[in-house]
């Protein structure tokens, strides 16, 4: 009794939006930026006792080219903002960024010569994880948190705005934030 | 061979071998701290390493201290330890703000290395004769030494323009 046997002759209506976007949240290749002691808590949600395969997320890519979401774990320092910079821009869109644990969320208890004040002054960044270190719950939260996301806004880069679109509105009015987003936001309706 | 016997001995080695430049000294429960001229360094540094009372043939660690208040302001901290001999001693030389450089000890302890890198790259220390004394852990274009107690706490110096975070993604969730 599989679910083909569930509507027999009968039929289902949907838009295509719904059902790529469906697929795309449950086959999330993810790149882990693993650069602290988050790391430990990522290896212990990746493993087997939180199953994290039941959202579609269980492989980890290696190579940025080959992977949609990207998980910064840890601690980012100055020094390595460009190469984070650098594995974002090699990632193929659509694209999505975790910032997991408070280092990378927000510089946690770092304020000081070395440290970087959350990711999001790198990359864009879709979810935030708190905590020093986050359990593996508060993972697989996040991830539920994304994949409704993205079942709802379909390949989101900043504030649920298309990053072809943020580009190109970037480009528009390199100056004004402000004035980019309202554009983005006129260019959605 | 008690502790407190070769810690004695190689204070009075010291003082025997170098009169002039030893500026300094205590011994904490058997830990032995001697202060000597900058100058010296590399010669009494030699005497550690070649003698056969004192045999230091490893270079624990090197640091250096701001004392910021202080003339002269600097104090690179060497530890040495005897391998063979089981004993050990504690290094100091004041290194003056405006002449902020001592002998690099590379030529005897290769492991020094990137000990004195890292003192170059946080305080500014310049080891002289160092074969490659460039940063260590901060990135070329740093400007400044962070660890200089005169360095703001929370100055930064980002490598790329950082993006202005004016908004957060905010969202209901189903």
């Amino acid at each position: 009794m599989g679910i083909g046997t569930q509507f027999q002759d009968g039929f289902m209506v949907t838009k295509v939006d719904s059902v790529i976007n469906w697929s795309r949240k449950f086959s999330l290749f993810s790149y882990p930026f693993v650069t602290a002691c988050c790391g430990m808590e990522y290896m212990a949600a990746a493993c087997s006792h939180y199953d994290i395969s039941r959202f579609g997320a269980e492989i980890p890519r290696f190579s940025p080219r080959q992977a949609d979401l990207l998980f910064v774990v840890g601690t980012i320092t100055h020094k390595m903002a460009p190469v984070l910079k650098r594995i974002y821009d090699q990632m193929p869109d659509p694209k999505w960024v975790v910032a997991f644990g408070a280092c990378a969320s927000s510089g946690g208890f770092y304020q000081n010569y070395s440290v970087v004040q959350g990711i999001d002054r790198i990359v864009p960044v879709d979810t935030y994880i708190a905590g020093c270190p986050p359990r593996p719950e508060a993972v697989l939260d996040a991830i539920i948190e994304l994949q409704n996301r993205i079942q709802d806004h379909g390949p989101t880069g900043l504030t649920g705005i298309n990053p072809l679109q943020e580009k190109e509105a970037q480009r528009l009015s390199s100056v004004n934030p402000q004035e980019t987003k309202e554009k983005l936001l006129l260019s959605r309706q | 061979m008690s502790t407190e016997q070769s810690i004695g001995q190689l204070t009075q080695l010291l003082q025997q071998q170098f009169p002039k430049a030893i500026e300094g000294f205590h011994d904490h429960r058997g830990d032995e701290t001697i202060l000597v001229d900058r100058k010296e360094i590399l010669a009494i540094c030699q005497f550690l390493k070649d003698d056969e009372r004192c045999k230091m043939e490893m270079m624990i660690d090197l640091t250096a201290v701001d004392y910021i208040n202080e003339t002269p302001r600097f104090e690179v901290v060497y530890h040495f330890k005897s391998l063979s001999l089981d004993h050990r001693l504690r290094l100091k030389a004041r290194v003056p703000e405006d002449d902020c450089h001592i002998d690099s000890i590379h030529a005897l302890w290769m492991a020094v290395d990137w000990y004195e890198r890292e003192c170059y790259d946080m305080y500014g220390i310049t080891f002289t004769h160092h074969p490659n004394l460039k940063r260590l852990l901060m990135y070329d274009e740093f400007e400044g030494y962070p660890l200089r107690k005169d360095y703001p706490v929370d100055k930064q110096q980002p490598r790329l323009e950082l993006r202005e975070v004016h908004e957060r993604y905010d969202y209901e969730r189903s």
